[in-house]
């Protein structure tokens, strides 16, 4: 049965991205299990890890590139992520300087 | 933008624009991306509730901390149960958009439902052994932060859970229209979502916790 | 007997959760009949029989199926944006009242009690900033740019005309909701704000900080969704050649307003849920045992509350922009600086949260990057009032009343403006804060700011809604009774917050306070005789609407497409989409002959049929919210049921659209194409005549 590229094309995507997703997920999952390195390198790896996985979620299973078809998405993803740093940044920053002047 | 329309399959996977009218398309371009905008808000929302983790986590008040409960093992259990149920949710996409048979959608949908049910029901599981054992959200702002963390997780999966219900339900009544097909796309986009959010809680509350 | 009481109290737990008969005001005004308990009594018969005599009004008109079809029901973004104008104007009656109470209040409490109880005016500075937030100005926003953006873009409604149904009776549900608590029960007495610890189960565990938090969330969601139907419809749905340099300033302000009503309305909606978290399900998010955190509230209230308040500023600055324009009579100066200026408001409004609470505790260091990044803010808001300054200079400007409110607003504003660069500054804020020079300020970039641009809109594209002009003389009536007003309630309380008084305060001790609260309590009637005026406007130009009429649809001699259509416009907006070749492309095309022409081809139309959705989804829901609040659960999940298969059900519906054929989109253009045919073009200065038909004389370009 001949497969049309566009399907195998798709099919490869979200293998791929199921796969990569697996792979990163294990790893920071091993970094925590097998006590690779301290806590606090530890919750840098896990961290850079899960930010690497957001982006093959975002590439392979949400079809966000760089392509101008998807450029809407993109942008609208992008400035997204720069409310939430700021917010989430912010608050941190904020209740961190809070907590350590009660100290 | 409207000069991509002579590239109908590489703008959305689930989808096959090339045999619809122009004014269709307007209607699925913005319905479409109405629904990423709403998952944004949705996105903001899951961020703030990080943020209060994070300024909460340390406020245990005598109480077990959240990462004193957690076992390694069930957290796994449940990402790739979660994990794989998005992979499964893109074969169901796939389906739509190269004209399967309903048959095919409605198996890779229920396939779906069920890893999402193995998810639920671990986290369902995990709660009720921490209820058990005395670790409740009343008992300390950390527990509080992470149990409204985790179940507006869990709640937005259920909701997903019974809008996979409904679709089974609308491929039943109507096939697969236009409508349908649209409501799969946002189901999808809603579902790989919820999977990217999940990412973040495992890094952020369970291996951190267990990183102690 | 036991067992009858105890059962007895079981099925009233269950059908009625925590009421008892001396939370109606009427009966606790009965049992002790102070001044203070009068008067709430008063408000709760006033509400409870104003919303019957509505009612019976219109039973007796015979008017429920006219209503229910031609309106609640109906998915025109036009028809949605008048009933959302409709609910703001009798909340800010509402909000108003409240207002010269309070004021008579602080002016007779000078050393003595004055007519008001401690908590009974609490819950009126409490009412009155939610009302006038929530249920005033968010409602008048999203009810002119609903009804004026899609006209101004060229589409026929906005992306998504069901959830705008389901975004207005959300709003309508939240206000119900707050006017419900005059007559059962009571509000919060925690401001608009409602500030953890206080609002938390340990002070206040009745039902008032509970009707703030449903009545907030159901507004916030009706914000969040209109924000997103609003930024989809101006991103998709503009005609072909409308180029995003070519859309008129008030879309501009409409599409950044609705980008952060998407990314401000989730903080709000974390701040009140985790409230209710520790209400109902005693968590610890932000009590004072166990590890709760009230900063954590303030933090996540300000992501909200600042954005929240550009919101509130940038769709006036669009009104201003046009309205300017247009009574000057030339393009606006700038154009490119005022989107650049709108833009840079818009995004740097996520940066300056903290400096609603500066003294809170925070390093110095954090509190100058705050302080710095509130001071630029002021940059951008500056260059657009140069912009329309220079719009009207060598401009013929006429003063009408919209033009007067303008003028008023970049004078007043610019104090405002002043004295927020004061607040700007943590050493000054520390000796302001929770002052009453804090209301001032507040209230001098709500009021000329927001407000007065809300009220030139509304009157600007009035004729373009019901197809007659607004008596001039009212309008200008009004415009002296509001600014008089307006500086007469506010300049003082500069001073009193200057000389320590704090805000929020029943009573005062200072007798020299004296003669600047009895100068704003004059001032707060001035302003209410001037919102009394716009009533009486309305009025008598709908009783002289004939002579008033309008129809061809541009009295003004606009250059935006909304003016090239009919007043009032047609259902489906344009009979055929426009073609835009450039900026002002309407004005343009008056100036080369080109409108009032018929179209080539004609093609049928989609309307969407009207849909009960929307209402049943609000309307149910504020009855689960009100089940919430008294902790009848029934209630609560009964309806809350209702309202998820409102939703529900509609996405197994399939006869959504009825066609409106060619031929009869034809008939209604020409109709109205041959009204426009014989209408007298009129000049700017008859434009307040009985002679001005809605068709310009576009002058020499």
């Amino acid at each position: 049965m001949r497969i049309p590229a566009a399907l195998r094309g798709d099919f490869i995507t979200y293998v791929a991205g199921y796969l990569l997703a697996l792979v990163l997920t294990g790893a920071a999952f091993a970094v925590v299990d097998f006590h690779l390195a301290v806590p606090a390198t530890g919750f840098a790896l896990v961290l850079g890890l899960g930010f690497l996985q957001i982006i093959v979620h975002m590439r392979c299973f949400l079809h966000i590139s760089l392509q101008r078809s998807a450029r809407s998405d993109l942008m609208l993803v992008l400035f997204s992520a720069l409310i939430i740093a700021l917010m989430v940044g912010g608050t941190l920053v904020i209740l961190f300087n809070l907590r350590m002047r009660m100290m | 933008m409207p000069g991509s329309m002579n590239e109908p399959e590489l703008l959305h996977a689930g989808l096959n624009l090339g045999n619809h009218p122009p004014a269709m398309r307007q209607q699925l371009e913005c319905s479409i991306f109405g629904f990423w905008v709403f998952l944004m808000s949705d996105a903001i929302l899951f961020a703030l509730l990080f943020a209060v983790f994070g300024t909460a986590i340390q406020n245990t008040a005598g109480a077990p901390s959240p990462g004193s409960a957690f076992k390694i093992s069930a957290a796994g259990r449940e990402t790739f149960a979660l994990l794989s149920s998005s992979f499964t949710y893109g074969m169901v996409s796939i389906c739509l958009k190269h004209d399967a048979s309903r048959r095919w959608v409605g198996l890779w949908l229920a396939i779906t439902f069920c890893l999402g049910a193995w998810f639920l029901d671990g986290e369902v599981h995990d709660f009720l052994k921490m209820f058990h054992d005395g670790v409740t959200p009343q008992r300390s702002a950390a527990l509080s932060a992470f149990f409204v963390l985790v179940g507006t997780h869990g709640l937005h999966v259920t909701a997903g859970m019974v809008w996979i219900l409904l679709m089974g339900a609308q491929m039943a009544v109507y096939g697969i229209d236009e409508r349908v097909k649209i409501n799969f796309i946002r189901l999808g986009l809603f579902w790989h979502f919820l999977d990217l959010v999940w990412v973040a809680i495992f890094s952020v509350v369970y291996l951190r916790g267990l990183l102690g | 007997m036991q067992v009858a009481m105890v059962s007895g109290s079981l099925i009233w737990h269950l059908l009625l959760g925590r009421f008892v008969w001396a939370d109606l005001p009427i009966v606790k005004a009965w049992q002790d009949p102070t001044f203070s308990n009068i008067i709430a009594g008063g408000a709760a018969g006033i509400a409870a029989g104003g919303a019957l005599a509505g009612f019976l009004l219109i039973t007796y008109l015979r008017k429920w199926r006219y209503l229910w079809t031609q309106w609640f029901t109906s998915l025109d973004h036009k028809r949605i944006g008048i009933i959302y104008i409709c609910l703001a104007l009798v909340m800010m009656t509402r909000g108003l009242i409240e207002a010269v109470l309070m004021r008579v209040q602080q002016d007779l409490a000078v050393n003595a009690p004055g007519i008001l109880a401690p908590d009974h005016f609490a819950q009126f500075f409490s009412t009155h900033g939610t009302i006038m937030i929530f249920f005033v100005v968010m409602p008048l926003i999203a009810g002119l740019i609903n009804f004026v953006m899609p006209l101004q873009i060229g589409a026929r409604d906005v992306a998504f005309p069901l959830l705008n149904s389901i975004s207005l009776w959300l709003s309508v549900g939240g206000a119900g909701l707050v006017m419900v608590s005059l007559v059962i029960g009571e509000f919060s007495t925690g401001g608009w704000s409602g500030y953890p610890p206080y609002t938390e189960l340990a002070f206040n565990g009745g039902v008032g900080p509970d009707y703030w938090i449903w009545a907030v969330t159901m507004s916030s969601m009706s914000a969040t969704l209109t924000g997103i139907n609003f930024a989809v419809t101006i991103y998709k749905m503009r005609a072909p050649g409308m180029h995003w340099m070519r859309m008129p300033l008030f879309t501009w302000t409409a599409l950044c307003t609705s980008i952060l009503m998407i990314y401000a309305m989730p903080p709000l909606t974390v701040a009140t849920l985790l409230l209710a978290a520790d209400r109902y399900f005693g968590m610890h998010f932000f009590t004072n045992a166990n590890g709760g955190n009230m900063m954590t509230y303030v933090d996540l209230f300000w992501l909200f509350g600042h954005p929240e308040v550009y919101i509130l500023i940038l769709p006036s600055f669009g009104v201003y922009s046009e309205v300017v324009s247009t009574y000057s009579g030339k393009e606006l100066y700038s154009y490119v600086g005022l989107v650049i200026a709108t833009m840079a408001i818009a995004v740097l409004s996520f940066t300056v949260w903290l400096h609603h609470f500066f003294t809170m505790g925070q390093s110095a260091d954090i509190n100058a990057f705050f302080g710095i990044a509130t001071m630029l803010i002021g940059i951008p808001t500056g260059v657009k009032i140069y912009n329309w300054i220079w719009t009207m200079f060598m401009g013929r400007v006429r003063y009408t009343a919209p033009m007067l409110f303008s003028i008023a607003f970049m004078i007043t504003f610019v104090i405002g403006g002043l004295s927020g660069i004061v607040l700007a500054t943590p050493p000054l804020d520390y000796m302001m804060h929770n002052t009453l020079f804090l209301v001032a300020h507040f209230h001098n970039m709500l009021i000329p700011g927001t407000l007065f641009g809300l009220i030139a809109g509304c009157q600007y594209w009035f004729p373009k809604a019901f197809g007659f002009r607004l008596i001039e003389k009212w309008g200008r009536i009004s415009v002296l009774f509001w600014v008089l007003g307006f500086y007469l309630a506010f300049m003082p309380l500069y001073v009193l917050g200057a000389s320590g008084a704090p805000r929020r305060t029943v009573e005062f001790y200072d007798p020299a306070f004296r003669p600047w609260l009895l100068v704003a309590m004059c001032g707060a009637f001035l302003i209410f005789a001037g919102f009394l005026c716009l009533f009486m406007q309305v009025w008598s130009s709908v009783k002289q609407r004939e002579a008033l009429a309008v129809p061809v649809g541009d009295p003004w001699d606009g250059r935006t497409l909304e003016w090239s259509v009919a007043a009032p416009p047609p259902e489906y907006n344009f009979a055929t989409i426009p073609q835009i070749g450039r900026r002002d492309a309407f004005y343009w095309r008056k100036a080369n002959a080109g409108a009032y022409r018929p179209a080539d081809h004609y093609r049928d139309i989609e309307i969407p049929k009207n849909s009960a959705c929307g209402i049943v989804f609000g309307i149910a829901m504020a009855f689960a919210c009100f089940g919430l609040v008294w902790h009848i659960w029934l209630l609560a999940a009964a309806f809350g049921l209702i309202t998820c298969i409102a939703g529900l059900a509609r996405s197994f519906m399939r006869d959504l659209h009825r066609i409106l054929p060619a031929a009869e989109v034809e008939a209604e253009d020409r109709r109205w194409l041959a009204i426009a045919g014989a209408a007298a073009p009129t000049p700017r200065v008859l434009e307040h005549t009985p002679a001005n038909e809605g068709r310009a004389i576009c002058p020499e370009v």
